[in-house]
């Protein structure tokens, strides 16, 4: 899987409520939720996201809150794969449930800056800064991963799995 | 990890429930004793078990749903969320607790749904509370939630175990929120990521059942799995007549293997404060005495309880809330409401000038009961005070004990509680 865009960064303990603020629950329409996404942390977010760009945070990425509504809203969003020092244990596991591409790569958070473009090969594990020319590493998807990835969700690759 | 040495609580419990001789770092599939959903969660797991073609949850008695965050309703898009979890309840026969319940995280232990020993899964991030109980109780997001409603099963890493140990004793005017916020300030908001915290020492034995929720609830604020306790004569009979299930407490070994160990000394740590915008961000409370409020919150599942009612009902018993300061008090559960009205402290409450919202999440979470206006200052006994948390990102949260709740309300700003402590009482 390969993703291409312009870099949006963020600091360190991004958390639920500001990726997605409780008042906007009472629905679960990824598109609604769209609208709302980092709006408590920076209002402009939704009108600068171009489809395919990429979230860079420092440690602890979705701190917080269980709300599956985080990853959801952040993908519907347009994000193409965040890059953060370290995510939060419940939102690392329902990026990937909700089939929405992180990786941990401190040293790529270091030498990323806002406004950036950068590509990133995720089954090499190759993260490549083309505003600077440098290119970092990091940990490639396991193939279970990178299948629920690309089926767009635990339960979409579940279901594949029972129809197979 | 040797196999030889000995076994924290979560080793046990995950040994217990997924019949493999379970060691941090594994990854196991292990049996849930019960799986709960709230109502911004529910919603999403009973779609995500429709979108898996199923129709029945593994074992009804098992499986629970709870409107608490925002309710009763305070907009159509959440009475129709309602309405989901209320079919899903007809359908599947999983328990419905409906408006003006409580909070999940007090309904779950209150009504004997889980026992020492027990792992369930919540999802809600806060589903670590019944740690204090001795129950491996962690939040998941929905689809993981979805799937333990479906299965009964759920794979886990077993985390490795930090354990923090509070020595001394606690001073008059000092609680046990003071306690886990002054964790948080020492090792922030990521200090115990994926790992599970064990609580020790004489000072969360001589706690009450009830103050040691309030520490474990706030486990994940440092980013842990869990917060767990040790179950000990206080535990089992704080379970008595409430339900059939037998506890099987799970104890840590001595010789247990601890990925990092912190001791406390309870007794140099006064009341604290946690300022905006993140829990980790405390201080003691000498630092932001003085700061003016607009809004007292008393209530959550963090300090909803009939203990944290007793407390604030001493400070203000007859004495009155500030004329500047809205101050809104929520149980956490039916049954505490009806036991503080009992015990006189909903009339004290209500006389010094507080506003009794219905059991449940009250304002925490910003959908009703309280959204602060721009620019204004809460303090509350909730748990988190991230910018926008409360439902305004121009407002303001200040996080503390029950105590400082009360005494700040009564002078319009963040007061020291301690003084209402000297000679031992309020």
């Amino acid at each position: 899987m390969k993703f291409h865009g312009t870099v949006h960064k963020y600091g360190r303990d991004i958390d639920t409520d500001v990726i997605i603020p409780a008042r906007y629950l009472n629905t679960s329409i990824p598109e609604e939720l769209a609208k709302h996404c980092m709006e408590d942390l920076d209002a402009g977010f939704v009108a600068k996201m171009q489809f395919g760009d990429i979230l860079v945070a420092e440690e602890n990425f979705g701190c917080g809150s269980s709300r599956e509504h985080a990853p959801i809203s952040i993908k519907s969003a347009g994000v193409s794969v965040i890059i953060a020092k370290s995510f939060a244990r419940i939102f690392y596991r329902n990026a990937i449930n909700t089939g929405l591409p992180i990786m941990e790569a401190p040293e790529a958070v270091d030498g990323i800056s806002d406004g950036d473009t950068v590509t990133v090969d995720a089954d090499a594990g190759i993260i490549v800064n083309e505003t600077t020319g440098e290119t970092y590493t990091a940990q490639p998807f396991p193939p279970f991963v990178k299948d629920i990835i690309e089926k767009g969700g635990l339960i979409e690759a579940v279901k594949g799995k029972v129809r197979e | 990890m040797s196999a030889i040495s000995g076994k924290t609580i979560a080793e046990k419990i995950f040994s217990a429930h997924s019949g493999t001789d379970a060691h941090a770092g594994d990854i196991v599939v292990a049996d849930v004793d019960f799986v709960m959903g709230q109502d911004g969660t529910s919603p999403l797991a009973i779609r995500a078990l429709e979108n898996m073609g199923v129709d029945e949850v593994f074992d009804p008695e098992k499986v629970a749903v709870v409107m608490d965050h925002s309710s009763p309703s305070p907009i159509e898009g959440v009475s129709a969320l309602h309405t989901i979890m209320r079919e899903f309840g007809k359908k599947t026969g999983a328990k419905v607790y409906d408006v003006g319940e409580g909070v999940c995280h007090q309904l779950i232990p209150e009504k004997g749904h889980v026992v020492p020993g027990d792992l369930m899964v919540g999802c809600d991030s806060h589903t670590c509370t019944y740690g204090a109980l001795n129950v491996f109780s962690t939040g998941v997001g929905s689809t993981d939630g979805a799937a333990a409603m479906a299965s009964g099963k759920l794979w886990f890493k077993v985390p490795d175990s930090v354990k923090v140990t509070y020595n001394g004793e606690l001073k008059p005017g000092v609680f046990s929120k003071d306690l886990i916020l002054y964790l948080a300030g020492q090792i922030g908001a990521d200090g115990a990521t994926y790992e599970a915290i064990e609580f020790h020492g004489p000072v969360i034995d001589e706690l009450s059942v009830e103050a040691r929720m309030t520490i474990s609830n706030m486990a994940i604020e440092v980013g842990a799995k869990a917060g767990l306790m040790k179950a000990d004569a206080k535990t089992l009979e704080w379970f008595e007549g409430r339900g059939e299930k037998t506890p099987a407490p799970q104890a840590p070994d001595a010789d247990a293997t601890y990925i990092r160990e912190l001791t406390f000394d309870a007794s140099t740590i006064g009341p604290q404060v946690a300022k905006p915008h993140a829990v980790d961000n405390v201080s003691p409370i000498e630092e932001v005495e003085g700061t003016p409020i607009a809004e007292g919150v008393l209530g959550t599942c963090t300090n909803g309880r009939l203990e944290d009612f007793a407390i604030a009902a001493s400070i203000l018993k007859g004495r009155k809330v500030h004329p500047d300061v809205r101050f809104i008090v929520a149980p956490a559960s039916r049954k505490i409401l009806l036991d503080a009205i009992e015990a006189g402290y909903v009339q004290t409450l209500v006389e010094a000038g507080a506003a009794l919202v219905t059991p449940g999440c009250g304002p925490c979470v910003g959908t009703h009961n309280g959204v602060p206006s721009t620019g204004e200052n809460v303090i509350s006994t909730a748990n988190r005070n991230f910018k926008g948390r409360m439902g305004n990102s121009d407002a303001f949260i200040y996080l503390g004990s029950p105590a400082t709740v009360a005494a700040s309300v009564i002078e319009g700003k963040i007061t020291d509680p301690r003084k209402y402590f000297e000679g031992g009482q309020a």
